[in-house]
């Protein structure tokens, strides 16, 4: 333990996500010694991180007003909405250049050991866009894992007696990767789930 | 299939310890609680990524020491393959394979093939059901490694309906814990995703035991010479109350839907799953008699043995032949099944046999010669 300010300095960075006692510590000690300009910066980006970013009203995407930049695009398309778990995951998709629609940010998954069910995921602001009847496709692209996959089967049952389309994203082997170096319990999966062409 | 060379860092009693292996027979030989088992525990994680002794990792690794390693170069088809494992308690192993990182440890699974019949196995016959369940999904990643990620999925989904089960329970009992409510309105999601997943897992299990039947009954046979016949059953009890198993994972999944339905009242009212493989069991029979609580020692002890020595054949006849171990299993046997089984498993690639007592091995499995010393393996006479 040390004391007063250093300590409080390495509590708060522990408490970060994936950084653990020593890695706060040693950051905690850059800090101390990087260059006060640095450390400003630091501080200032901080702050106006808290006072600007908030989630967009429409979608829960990050934005820097009350909507986020997709959603004010009028170039994109109000037919599909595509879900997703994170904002995180909107970077990801929009990589691909593939999606003109729009996004819905659920903020997490179904997740019962964690205390999450669907009252704490924004379901209900999402069932309120569907209700619109300007939605043609919803596309669950929530994560390929237990929870994710919950999540979208709960999603797609509410969603597909509305008379909207509901599709999920396919999950499998990598494409553009050689089949050789797909690991067994991928390819394994990937045979399994193998469909006719 | 064989393991030419097995390097040890803080596993177990090792601090450091080299061998160079042979195919053919070889026998380890060492006083108790010098380190023979440890050595082929060790390859035996490699091959399961776990333990045949204990479920945490904490006692793998060296007392004082913060990380077990254990290296293993595997020969099969003349191709020298080598697997690195770091063992870190309380954290994701590392693994490599070749000279590359791999993203999951569980993708080295399927590079070394390994059975271990060890004197723990005799549980496989006289221990709970969750034993032989264990025996059936190593064996069924083993042959599949697809169902390794088929069995984390059911686990991982059974832990969630659990939980959301238990809350709901705790929510009715004490009003309520930490503000979470008894809401059970994702219930039927999680019945959907478990009868899926749990078919898939059911239909790999039924499919191997039928693939073991006349495996675990020939080897029965042969090394009990004749006294008795072994047969191995599916005990789908927990979401089949009688009729046929069937083998289609749709009519399972189906069937496991239903029992789920049946069971709902009692599964909220005691806030934990009822049905489903984790409850599932394998029945072994000797003759006319279940195994369990009836076949002696000796029959016990040979019984297990048959159900490994299945589980090679199986292996062997499907095309990679695994390396075979047998941990202490002379000792318990009388003269004819010593010498029955030394010569069942004398051809095969590769057969590491440890004992205490070297006068116990059969001659047929006098190999190369290891001797287990204090916290080193020396090779030779
Ligand atoms: N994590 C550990 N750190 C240090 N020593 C350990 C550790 N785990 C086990 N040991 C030691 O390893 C020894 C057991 O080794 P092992 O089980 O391989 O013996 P063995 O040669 O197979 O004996 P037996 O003939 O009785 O089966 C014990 O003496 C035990 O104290
Ligand atoms: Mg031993
Ligand atoms: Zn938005």
């Amino acid at each position: 333990m040390f004391e007063g300010a250093i300590q409080d300095l390495i509590d708060e960075l522990g408490r970060l996500p994936g950084i653990g006692p020593k890695s706060a510590q040693r950051l905690a000690f850059h800090l101390l010694q990087a260059d006060d300009a640095d450390v400003a910066r630091l501080v200032s980006a901080l702050q106006r991180v808290k006072e600007l970013v908030r989630f967009c009203a429409t979608c829960f995407n990050v934005a820097e007003s009350e909507e986020c930049r997709i959603c004010r695009d009028p170039r994109r398309s109000d037919e599909s909405i595509c879900v997703v778990e994170e904002p995180k995951d909107v970077v990801a998709i929009e990589r691909t250049g593939e999606f003109r629609g729009r996004y819905h940010v659920l903020g997490g998954a179904i997740n019962p050991l964690e205390g999450v069910g669907p009252d704490n995921l924004r379901i209900r602001e999402l069932m309120a866009r569907l209700a619109s009847g300007e939605i043609k496709e919803l596309i669950l692209a929530t994560d390929p894992n237990t929870e994710g996959e919950a999540t979208a089967t709960y999603l797609a049952l509410l969603v597909k007696p509305m008379g909207i389309a509901v599709t999920r994203l396919a999950s499998g082997l990598p494409v553009g990767g050689d089949l050789e170096y797909a690991d067994e319990i991928t390819l394994g999966r990937a045979f399994e789930g193998r469909r006719a062409v | 299939m064989y393991v030419r060379r097995l390097e040890l860092t803080d596993f177990r009693s090792y601090s450091r310890a080299e061998i160079d292996l042979d195919p053919g027979p070889s026998v380890i030989v060492g006083p108790n609680g010098y380190g023979k088992t440890n050595l082929v525990e060790a390859m035996g994680y490699v091959a399961t990524l776990s333990s045949h002794r204990v479920s945490s990792d904490q006692p793998l690794v060296r007392v004082g020491a913060e990380r077990a390693i254990v290296r293993c170069a595997i020969v099969h088809d003349e191709r020298e393959l080598l697997v690195e494992l770091e063992i870190v308690p309380g954290k994701a192993n590392r693994a490599r394979l070749g000279r590359a990182p791999v993203t999951r440890a569980r993708d080295i699974v399927g590079a070394l093939r390994l059975v271990l019949f060890a004197p723990e196995d005799l549980a496989l016959v006289r221990g709970d059901p969750a034993e032989r369940r264990r025996y059936l999904d190593d064996l069924l990643v083993q042959r599949q490694p697809r169902y390794a990620g088929v069995r984390a999925d059911y686990e991982r989904i059974l832990k969630q309906r659990n939980a959301l089960l238990r809350t709901a329970y705790l929510a009715r009992k004490v009003g309520g814990t930490g503000g979470r409510t008894g809401d059970l309105s994702t219930l039927d999601v999680w019945d959907s995703h478990l009868a899926q997943h749990g078919a898939d897992l059911i239909a790999g299990r039924l499919d191997l035991c039928a693939a073991l039947g006349t495996h675990v009954a020939k080897a029965y046979d042969a090394v009990s010479a004749g006294r008795g016949e072994a047969r191995v059953g599916y005990d789908a009890r927990s979401w089949l109350e009688s009729g046929q198993v069937s083998l289609d994972r749709v009519a399972i999944a189906e069937r496991l839907g239903e029992a789920l339905s049946a069971a709902r009242p009692s599964e909220v009212e005691r806030g934990v799953t009822l049905v489903g493989p984790h409850r599932d069991d394998i029945t072994l029979t000797l003759g006319e008699m279940p195994a369990k609580g009836y076949a002696s020692h000796g029959e016990s002890w040979s019984l297990a043995l048959a159900l490994r020595l299945a589980a090679f054949e199986l292996l062997r006849g499907e095309g990679i032949e695994p390396v075979l171990v047998l941990d202490d299993v002379f000792a318990e046997l009388d003269t004819g099944r010593r010498d029955r089984l030394a010569e069942m498993v004398a051809a095969a690639s590769q057969v590491l046999v440890t004992c205490a007592v070297e006068a116990d091995v059969p001659r047929l499995l006098a190999g190369e010669r290891y001797v287990v010393g204090e916290g080193e393996v020396r090779r030779g006479r």
